[in-house]
């Protein structure tokens, strides 16, 4: 048993955040197929929600792309009413991913880690 | 018979690069398949934008970039059969063909041949009364708020038959973006099943985006490097006949084509991967797969298409007043206090001189970017180098106003030390995306050839 590290979820996967309305989506892809399954635990709807509950967010909706290692969030009402019509700075919400993959944290193995990825133990 | 079709992506936004397709010229040089060139540069807004410059003038309304795009590829597009497809066309198509020609002309190029769609203007087809009775998906509420802009969401068809009319060039307004590479190949290989259709649409959002799919909104130094960023080449898809296709980009261009910029790319603005809808299909990429073949080249293959939804969508666009935007810095010993206290003088006095709009503060440095600037001090230290940011929206052009001259009043009346001044006053338009009843759209699409 190896021993375990605890990283930020950017550590082990990257994604992209669009809008559609008030909705913000967001991708979370893992970067080897070794942390799928701690993927599948760890960033659920109720964990997701949590994150941008400040913003306002009422409703997360997860899907599975288990052939692309990729989970597709979906969350509603998170944009202050959208591009065109919110006061937020980042009126697209363009920068939420790294929200996402910032807030959320993991418990991993060494194994997860891309190759030459900074977060790798001395 | 045809085996393969070649589709370039020149730009991803109106404001997007304007030399970048090129590249994608001289990949296709020697090439005998049909090449096509779409450039997908048309925003909600900046539609709604174009529509209020037609009104004004019934010359004006398609693209106000149709030169900086068309000027440095239109010549050599012409001299080599690659045929250009592209939304530039805005809220006149008509003009933006006329205008296509007079470049050409200007620089010496072949006249082209120009193939138009018309139609997708809902409110030349029903009354601002009905159009505020339809159902809404998301977006403003339309009670009471002058109508700007509404147009409808036209799938591949009419930009497929734009392109049988032998034109070289299609300019379209209101479709879809992912049309833009679907209409050509349903005209190549004649497609009509729905798993092709899906494939289709399926190229074209991938490509629509330009550069999002050939390392740029990717990169993250250390994580995801992405080589020559500065030079990024955009994206080619090479479609054979069976709805497969390769994602790959020019040679001797920046940036990188992977399985993970194609990942990217592909959920970027979906929601449900199994019901990804446009007018001609639904698609579903839930069992979608990704192969290397080659450097910078991914293989797709895969996807699956069922019927396309009853309605079609549009987007109502509203004035929405004027927005003001205005910052300013305090860095040093202590500064988050005097930045909040700043806002605080701001707030104070704007509401005493009667201003109800909802005023948006924020602190720049202090999670801002995440939404989080004021009441959940995120990452902040005392001391540091802040920026207060203060934004209100409003139907009246003086309360907006007032915000900025009470941020710049702060240089003499507020805390220590506040500098860099800088504010923005701009109209507001406010979008919704409503449903239409294909019955509202039947027989109202049209295809026009303006020749040279």
């Amino acid at each position: 048993m190896s021993s375990t590290i605890r990283v930020p979820l950017h550590a082990i996967a990257h994604g992209r955040a669009g809008d559609k309305g008030d909705t913000s989506n967001i991708s979370v892809i893992v970067y080897r197929r070794e942390a799928w399954p701690l993927l599948l635990d760890a960033v659920t709807e109720t964990r997701v929600k949590e994150v941008f509950a400040p913003l306002g967010a009422r409703s997360v909706k997860r899907y599975e792309l288990p052939n692309l290692m990729a989970l597709n969030f979906v969350i509603e009402d998170t944009l202050g009413g959208g591009v065109n019509s919110t006061l937020a700075l980042d009126r697209h919400g363009k920068a939420l991913s790294f929200l996402l993959l910032g807030e959320i944290e993991v418990d991993i193995t060494p194994a997860m880690l891309p190759e030459g990825s900074p977060y790798r133990p001395g | 018979m045809t085996t393969k079709v070649l589709i370039g992506c020149g730009a991803g936004f109106a404001g997007d690069r304007f030399e970048a397709a090129g590249p994608i010229l001289d990949r296709f040089a020697g090439e005998t398949c049909p090449r096509y060139l779409m450039f997908e540069c048309l925003g909600e807004r900046t539609l709604a934008l174009a529509q209020a410059e037609l009104r004004r003038d019934p010359a004006l309304g398609f693209s106000p970039f149709l030169d900086r795009y068309l000027a440095p590829v239109l010549g050599r597009a012409m001299a080599t059969g690659t045929r250009i497809v592209s939304n530039l066309g805005a809220a006149n198509p008509v003009a933006g063909a006329r205008r296509t020609q007079a470049l050409a002309r200007e620089i010496g190029a072949s006249i082209p041949r120009v193939a138009i769609v018309l139609g997708d203007d809902l409110r030349a087809q029903i009354s601002d009364h009905d159009i505020r009775a339809l159902p809404r998906l998301d977006g403003a509420a339309l009670i009471d708020r002058p109508i700007v802009a509404a147009n409808v969401y036209l799938g591949a068809e009419p930009v497929r038959d734009a392109i049988a009319t032998g034109a070289d060039i299609v300019l379209v307004g209101r479709t879809t973006d992912s049309a833009l590479a679907l209409g050509p190949l349903m005209h190549e290989f004649g497609w009509s099943d729905f798993d092709r259709l899906a494939a289709g649409t399926i190229v074209g959002h991938l490509l629509e985006c330009g550069g999002q799919i050939t390392g740029a909104y990717f990169a993250d130094p250390g994580f995801k490097d992405v080589p020559d960023l500065a030079h990024v080449g955009f994206p080619i898809a090479e479609v054979a006949g069976d709805g497969t296709f390769v994602v790959t980009k020019p040679k001797g261009t920046g940036g990188c084509v992977t399985r993970a910029t194609v990942t990217e790319q592909l959920l970027y603005e979906m929601h449900d991967p199994a019901a990804y809808r446009v007018p001609d299909v639904t698609c579903d990429v839930t069992r979608l797969t990704l192969a290397e073949d080659g450097t910078d080249r991914i293989r797709v293959s895969g996807i699956h298409g069922s019927g396309p939804p009853d309605t079609l969508k549009a987007t109502v666009s509203v004035d929405n007043g004027w927005m003001a935007e205005a910052e300013m810095s305090y860095a040093g010993p202590n500064a988050l206090a005097r930045a909040e206290l700043a806002a605080d003088i701001v707030e104070t006095r704007v509401r005493e001189a009667g201003v109800e709009d909802a005023l948006g503060v924020d602190i720049l440095g202090a999670g801002a970017t995440f939404g989080r600037g004021r009441k959940r001090t995120w990452q902040s230290a005392p001391d540091g180098d802040y920026r207060v940011r203060l934004a209100l929206i409003s139907d009246d052009r003086n309360h907006a106003t007032l915000v900025i001259e009470e941020l710049q009043a702060l240089y003499c009346s507020g805390p220590a030390g506040g500098g860099g001044f800088r504010s923005s006053l701009s109209p507001q338009i406010a979008t919704a995306s409503v449903l239409v009843p294909r019955s509202v759209m039947d027989g109202k699409v049209t295809i026009e050839v303006i020749e040279p």
